[in-house]
C-alpha cells in the first residue's frame, strides 16, 4: 500500500513536472504581456505573477497588428491545402489500393521516392517555378494565396494513409454496388469515400496543423503584407517592435490562441495513441 | 474485380496528384541536379555547363564545412534527448492513474503551437536579463550569452528543436507501449523483478524498433532545421549557428548563387536520402502497409 502511494507521488511529481516545463515558455510570455509600463520586466528575481495585471499591451499590439488579416490569410491557405489534399489523396489511393494496372509498381514507387525528396533541397526551383507561373504576390492576391497553397496540395503520406484506409474496406461492399449499376466514380464517392471518414478527419488535421505552422515557404515567396500568414507576421514582431517585449509577448499570445482552441476541441486526435502522428512535414 | 473498370480509368484517378507531383517534386527535383552542374556567375539567364566546378568549390567552402558541421553536431544533440526523454515520459503516462488525459494535453501543446512563436518564447527566455541567465546567477555564475556566445548558440536552439519535439515523439512511443504484451510484465513482476528492471528486460527489447524509428525520424528532422535558426539566430554569431539548409537559403534568397545553393541542396539530398531509405524499408512499410 505504502509503496503504490509512494510510486503514485512519484509518477504525478514527473508528469507535473514535464508538463510545467511545457507550459513554462507561454506562461512567462503571458506574464510579461500582462505587466504595463510601471513594472519592470527585467527584474532580477524574475516575477511570474503580475502585481499590476494590465491588458494594455494586447491592445495596444492589437492596434497596431492586423491579426484579423493574417488569421484570415492563414486560414484560407490551410483551408485549401487541406482541400485539395483530401480530393487528390484519396483519388489517388483508389487505384492503388483496388486496381491492377500497367505500371502500378513503378507509381507506386514514385510517390514512395517523394518522401525521401525533403522540400529544403528542391525549394530554389519550386520557387522558380512559381515564379514562372505568376504565382506569386506580385500578380495578384489571387496568385499569391495559390503559389502558398499549390505546391503542398499533394503529399505522399496522404496517399498512403487513404490506400491504407481503403485497404481495410471490404471488397465485397464495391462488387455488389458494381452489380447494380453503380459507376467507378460513384463507387468511390458513395462507398469508399464515407467509409474512410475518420481517416480523412485525421488526415485534414494533420493537414491543417502543418499548413498554418509552415513557415520557411510563405516567408520566401511573400511580399506583399497584406498576404502575410501568421508565422511570418509573428516573426515580424521582433522588427517593428525591437526590444519592446511587452508587445512582441502579447502579440505572441494572441496569434496562438486560435489554434490552441483548436487542439483543445480536437484532442483526442492527437494523444490518443491510435494515429500515431500520421502526418508530419 | 479486375473486369468492372476500363483500362483507362486508373490513370484519370491518378492524374490530379500526378499532375502536382510532377510540378513540384519531380521537376525541381531534377532542376536541382540540373542547376548544381551550372555556372552562373556570368550572366543569370545564359548559365553555362560547368561540370563539377560547383562541387569542387562547395568542398573547398570553409562556411559549407561549417554549416554540415554544425548540422551533425545538431542532430548529435537533438536526437539523444529526443530518443530518451519522450520514452520516459511515454512510459510514465502508461498507467492508470489520474489525469493522465490532462497530462497528455499539456505535454503535446508545444508541438501544435508554430515554432515561430515557440522560438520568440525561448529568444526572451534567453535575453541576458532573462529568467535563465538568472538561474545561473542563483548559483553565482556570470550571465551567459545564450544565443550571442559561440559556445552556446547551437545548444540553446538544440534546446528549442528538443522541447518542441517531446509531446510528438511521446505519442508516437505510446502507441508503441500499449501494443507491449500485458502478460510479459506480469511474468517478470513473478520473477521478482523490480519496476526498473522490469522496463529494461521488457519494454524496452518490445519496443526496440519503436526506438529505432524515433531515432531516424528525429535525425530527418534535425537535418531539416530552419525555422528555429531563422528566428533566434539568423546563423549567426560568427556562423556557429548556421546549418546546411540555411546555408542553402542564405546562398539561393540572399546571395542569389544558384550554383552554390543547389550543389548544396544536392548534398542534403543525399544525407536524408541515406536514412530515408532506412526508415522506409524497415519502419514505415508496416505503418503505411507498403
Amino acid at each position: 500500500m505504502i509503496k503504490k502511494l509512494f510510486k503514485s507521488i512519484f509518477t504525478h511529481s514527473f508528469l507535473i513536472f514535464m508538463s510545467i516545463i511545457s507550459l513554462f515558455p507561454f506562461l512567462w510570455l503571458i506574464s510579461t504581456a500582462l505587466k504595463g509600463n510601471n513594472e519592470n520586466i527585467f527584474q532580477y528575481p524574475p516575477v511570474i505573477i503580475p502585481k499590476y495585471a494590465t491588458f494594455e499591451n494586447f491592445t495596444g499590439v492589437w492596434k497596431k497588428i492586423p491579426f484579423l488579416l493574417y488569421f484570415l490569410n492563414s486560414f484560407i491557405v490551410a483551408a485549401f491545402t487541406v482541400i485539395l489534399n483530401l480530393i487528390f489523396s484519396s483519388l489517388a489511393a483508389y487505384p492503388l489500393a483496388r486496381m491492377n494496372f500497367k505500371g502500378k509498381n513503378i507509381i507506386f514507387m514514385l510517390v514512395l521516392s517523394t518522401i525521401m525528396i525533403p522540400f529544403q533541397a528542391i525549394m530554389l526551383p519550386i520557387y522558380l517555378i512559381v515564379l514562372k507561373l505568376h504565382l506569386v504576390d506580385s500578380y495578384g492576391i489571387i496568385n499569391g494565396y495559390l503559389g502558398l497553397i499549390l505546391p503542398f496540395a499533394v503529399n505522399a503520406f496522404g496517399i498512403f494513409l487513404m490506400r491504407q484506409a481503403f485497404l481495410s474496406i471490404p471488397k465485397e461492399m464495391e462488387e455488389a454496388a458494381f452489380i447494380d449499376g453503380c459507376s467507378i466514380f460513384n463507387i468511390w464517392l458513395k462507398i469508399l469515400i464515407p467509409m474512410s471518414s475518420p481517416t480523412l478527419a485525421v488526415l485534414a488535421i494533420f493537414t491543417f496543423i502543418g499548413s498554418w505552422g509552415e513557415f520557411l515557404w510563405p516567408s520566401i515567396v511573400l511580399t506583399n503584407k497584406t498576404l502575410y500568414t501568421l508565422p511570418v507576421g509573428v516573426n515580424e514582431l521582433q522588427g517593428i517592435f525591437s526590444a519592446n517585449w511587452r508587445y512582441i509577448a502579447s502579440g505572441s499570445i494572441i496569434s496562438i490562441i486560435p489554434i490552441i482552441i483548436f487542439f483543445v476541441i480536437m484532442q483526442k486526435y492527437f494523444v490518443s495513441g491510435q494515429n500515431e502522428g500520421a502526418v508530419k512535414g | 474485380m479486375n473486369t468492372f473498370y476500363k483500362k483507362h480509368i486508373p490513370y484519370l484517378f491518378l492524374l490530379p496528384a500526378f499532375i502536382f507531383l510532377i510540378i513540384f517534386f519531380f521537376l525541381p527535383f531534377f532542376e536541382t541536379l540540373i542547376i548544381s552542374f551550372k555556372d552562373y556567375s556570368n550572366d543569370i539567364y545564359t548559365p553555362v555547363f560547368a561540370g563539377f566546378d560547383n562541387y569542387k568549390a562547395l568542398f573547398k567552402s570553409h562556411e559549407f564545412y561549417i554549416s554540415l558541421l554544425n548540422t551533425f553536431l545538431f542532430l548529435g544533440m537533438v536526437v539523444p534527448v529526443l530518443a530518451f526523454v519522450p520514452l520516459i515520459t511515454a512510459i510514465f503516462i502508461n498507467q492508470k492513474i489520474r489525469g493522465i488525459s490532462l497530462y497528455k494535453v499539456l505535454i503535446y501543446l508545444p508541438v501544435i503551437v508554430s515554432i515561430v512563436v515557440v522560438a520568440i518564447a525561448f529568444k526572451w527566455i534567453y535575453a541576458d536579463e532573462g529568467i535563465f541567465n538568472y538561474i545561473v546567477s542563483i548559483f553565482g555564475g556570470k550571465s551567459i550569452g545564450w544565443l550571442t556566445d559561440t559556445h552556446f548558440a547551437l545548444l540553446s536552439v538544440a534546446l528549442v528543436t528538443i522541447y518542441k519535439g517531446i509531446g510528438y515523439y511521446m505519442i508516437i512511443y505510446l502507441s508503441a507501449l500499449m501494443s507491449v504484451p500485458k502478460e510479459l510484465y506480469e511474468a517478470a513482476k513473478t520473477d521478482g523483478a523490480n519496476l526498473f528492471i522490469e522496463h529494461l528486460t521488457v519494454t524496452i527489447p518490445q519496443i526496440m524498433p519503436t526506438i529505432a524509428l524515433v531515432v531516424t525520424m528525429s535525425s530527418i528532422s534535425a537535418l531539416k532545421v530552419f525555422a528555429e535558426i531563422y528566428v533566434m539566430t539568423k546563423g549567426g554569431p560568427l556562423n556557429s549557428t548556421k546549418t546546411i539548409v540555411y546555408y542553402i537559403y542564405e546562398r539561393a534568397f540572399e546571395n542569389l548563387d544558384l550554383s552554390a545553393a543547389s550543389s548544396a541542396s544536392v548534398v542534403l539530398l543525399a544525407i536524408i536520402l541515406v536514412f530515408s531509405v532506412i526508415n522506409i524499408t524497415f519502419f514505415e512499410n508496416k505503418r503505411y502497409k507498403l
